[in-house]
């Protein structure tokens, strides 16, 4: 089995507000040494054992098309063996 | 003329717009499930607001695929009025037919209330009824709709002119306090604020009826 492993995050510049909230919250807790948190999402898909490269592709394809909104979001996955 | 309000799986808006074009403007209306695929005998097309899909993912990134979608997208080419409203505007955005996106309000918090909105643009057939700089209320109710665009894509908003509401005060950290926008060609609007919300004295707030009302002043059969 391949497993495809996708991070995406908000491009940088646009504001997280999420990621704000949760620095704050480090910092309530004295982890005053965090200079930056964004929060992302983590999206795993499973396929079949299969062409790598090509399913590199389709994956890529699948995160231009609807995982990611690529106006606000940036990402990147790998592909392992599960 | 014939409305159609597109219902998605997780649309809860979906009544509010039906009654408000029903009793609010007297046309005929009927709900569309959102896996039809032809929408040639409607005249105006509603996408509601709610949570299609559970929001999952990104609001409106699932609904955006459903098989209603391809026949919206149709109908916008041929010049057919189309309104999104909330839900349905985040739909529209994440379908490409309208630009930007709309992220999580600046605040974190889903925001529940009626607050003034600025008219941008009253030269679009959603605005005849309301003269730029009006200020109308309306009621929100998203905890995304946190509008965004880029820098080079704002200022093509502002050549074309299709910013056609602001918010008065900045309640979601908004681009420019944007609250609705519409496409170059002027048929399709986006808007989180619910004019459909706000359609009968009833409702305690009617300036709802500014925008749907202009929607049928200035139809034209088969689109613009």
């Amino acid at each position: 089995m391949l497993i495809a492993k996708v991070y995406i995050t908000l491009k940088k510049g646009i504001l997280d507000p999420q990621g704000k909230a949760v620095k704050g919250a480090l910092y309530s807790l004295g982890y005053e040494e965090v200079k930056e948190v964004r929060v992302g999402k983590y999206i795993e898909l499973t396929f079949e054992d299969g062409d790598l490269s090509l399913l590199k592709d389709k994956v890529d394809e699948m995160c231009k098309k609807i995982l990611t909104n690529p106006i606000i979001e940036d990402y990147t996955f790998e592909i392992v063996e599960g | 003329m014939k409305f159609a309000v597109i219902v998605f799986p997780g649309s809860n808006c979906d009544v509010d717009c039906y009654y408000a074009v029903k009793d609010g403007l007297g046309e005929e209306v009927e709900y569309v499930w959102h896996q039809e695929k032809n929408l040639s005998k409607y005249d105006v097309i509603m996408l509601p607001g709610g949570f299609s899909y559970g929001d999952y993912l990104r609001a409106g990134a699932i609904a955006r695929f459903s098989p209603v979608m391809e026949a919206v997208r149709e109908e916008a080419e041929k010049g057919k009025f189309i309104i999104g409203i909330c839900n349905g505007f985040q739909i529209l955005t994440e379908a490409g037919l309208l630009p930007g996106a709309l992220r999580k309000n600046e605040g974190l918090k889903f925001i529940c209330n009626t607050v003034s909105i600025i008219v941008e643009n009253d030269k679009t057939p959603f605005t005849t009824r309301l003269k730029k700089g009006q200020e109308i209320l309306l009621p929100i109710a998203h905890g995304e709709g946190n509008y965004y665009v880029d820098d080079k894509t704002l200022k093509e908003l502002k050549e074309n002119n299709q910013i056609v509401f602001r918010y008065k005060e900045n309640i979601n950290g908004s681009v420019e306090r944007i609250a609705g926008v519409i496409n170059k060609k002027g048929n399709v609007l986006g808007m989180m604020p619910h004019p459909e919300r706000a359609y009968a004295p009833l409702l305690g707030n009617t300036d709802g009826l500014y925008i749907l009302g202009s929607i049928v002043d200035n139809f034209v059969k088969g689109g613009v």
